[in-house]
């Protein structure tokens, strides 16, 4: 019989070893570790675009939950707070490589409200043609390179609303803003990434009705 | 109703509550907004098929082995050096476990050396003292070796197939944490028949034969083979029995108190399952 452990009984669970971890026992760290690295690496890589950053989250997230146990409400739920540690620690290192980024290549810029200018998203486009995309099946690499040019507060909320599937409230905590400003920068972050590739979404849909796509 | 906005459509995709039935209403008349949503669904659609890298298995145990040296260590209970490895050795560094074995093994020989060279002269409640001492170490180490294997069976109880599809589970943290933990059993189990506390044997003895089928098992298994291991474990209530038993010697540590033999209502609670 195929039995998938249940959310109520990994909690359960979790709390015990946090309970002995905070007694001094660190092996009881070590399957919290074991039990939520994947998920977190998930997002992490999501949110940072490659493995080597995502997994030097990966460690930071469980090396500043170890640190801030005390903190952590036996009630909740561990896998979703170091989630957000995660998200926390990826959004700050995302900042300062964008940061070194601009100090070496372009000025960082910002508008009135002090929303982020990526600017590296008004440099023109080199990139291949639509058809051209669309007929190479690279729709993933635009892809790739849209999310590259979001803010990293928007990405961040993007990568936590949609493949995280995390609450407003939660995704204002790692922004550090309000709720009404969390919602403000999921839809600015699906607009920007509609505006950038909603043209080669729709040409691959028109390509797959054709029975063209390669 | 008019047009609802592009942010109100995206958080109807994203299932948000709010205005969500007058939307629902809206789209079922409007077929420009119908159209709207579906490009929204058909780009996010798009975006879930970027792949991310599979980390392999193993990816929490290596995750562990990165971090575990940059963990400073908890103000803790005394035996903490018991369990907490030095910066170059895993945890599961044979040599570890060996020094693990070995002050345990000191702690029990002190233990019953205490019991047997008890002084039976009155008003000696120094000597006194000690035994008490030694007594109280035995019942915090034997609680703590009870926690640690109620935490593997907690896990087992909880390890599965992460899809529906998967076919086989690795259970081998657990099985190789069931190899360690047996060793520091035979001992416990061996001084608790020593001190005439069956009771305390007997559970230990039944954690024994559990400790010993997981050990010997695969370490890949099919989710049949675990449910059946999972069965053993249940069919016994080991779980059960650990718990009464840990959280017995956990009042008796509070109390300070060494009772020789478990209480009887303890004892009924034991053979309850």
């Amino acid at each position: 019989m195929n039995r998938m452990p249940s959310v109520e009984t990994t909690v359960e669970s979790d709390a015990i070893a946090v309970e002995r971890t905070l007694a001094g026992d660190r092996d009881a760290f070590r399957v919290l570790v074991e039990r939520h690295s994947r998920n977190v690496y998930r997002l992490a890589y999501r949110m940072t675009g490659n493995q080597h950053d995502a997994e030097e989250v990966v460690q930071e997230a469980f090396l500043r939950a170890y640190q801030k146990l005390s903190q952590f409400a036996s009630r909740a739920n561990f896998g979703t707070w170091v989630y957000r540690i995660a998200a926390n620690y990826a959004i700050d290192r995302m900042r300062q490589k964008k940061s070194e980024d601009s100090n070496r290549a372009l000025p960082a810029r910002e508008t009135e409200d002090g929303t982020e200018i990526d600017l590296m998203s008004t440099v023109p486009d080199s990139a291949p043609s639509p058809e051209r995309l669309a007929q190479s099946g690279q729709l993933a690499v635009q892809m790739r390179r849209a999310l590259s040019q979001l803010t990293p507060a928007e990405r961040t909320a993007f990568v936590m609303r949609h493949w995280g599937g995390s609450g407003i409230e939660e995704i204002a905590d790692a922004l550090k803003s309000s709720t009404s400003a969390a919602k403000n920068t999921v839809f600015r972050s699906v607009q920007k990434l509609r505006k950038a590739l909603e043209p080669f979404v729709e040409q691959r849909g028109q390509a797959r009705a054709m029975g063209t796509e390669l | 109703m008019k047009h609802p906005k592009e942010e109100e459509l995206i958080a109807y995709h994203d299932g948000e509550a709010a205005g969500r039935e007058m939307i629902a209403t809206h789209l079922g008349d409007c077929p420009e907004c119908q159209a709207e949503l579906a490009r929204i669904d058909a780009l996010l659609a798009a975006l879930n098929t970027i792949p991310v890298p599979e980390p392999g298995e193993d990816y929490g145990q290596r995750v562990w082995q990165q971090i575990s040296p940059r963990l400073p260590l908890r103000r803790g209970h005394w035996w903490d050096f018991l369990f907490s490895e030095p910066k170059s050795v895993p945890w599961f560094a044979p040599r570890r476990w060996a020094a693990a074995g070995a002050i345990a093994a000191l702690v029990l020989a002190a233990f019953i050396a205490g019991r047997i060279s008890k002084p039976n002269a009155p008003g000696a409640p120094v000597a006194v003292d000690q035994t008490k001492v030694r007594e109280r170490i035995l019942v915090m180490a034997v609680g703590e070796h009870l926690g640690r294997s109620e935490m593997v069976l907690v896990e087992l109880a909880n390890s599965g197939p992460e899809t529906a599809g998967q076919k086989e589970v690795n259970i081998s943290g657990e099985q190789r944490r069931a190899e360690d933990l047996l060793e520091e059993n035979r001992l416990y189990r061996q001084t608790a028949l020593e001190q005439g506390d069956t009771a305390l044997a007997g559970v230990l003895d039944e954690l024994e034969r559990v400790l010993l089928d997981v050990a010997h098992s695969p370490q890949q298994v099919t989710p049949a083979q675990l449910e059946g291991i999972r069965q053993r474990i249940e069919a016994r209530g080991i779980l059960f029995k650990v718990r009464v038993v840990g959280k017995e010697l956990q009042q008796r540590e509070e109390s300070g108190s060494t009772p020789a033999k478990p209480s009887s209502s303890a004892k009924s609670e034991r053979n309850k399952v």
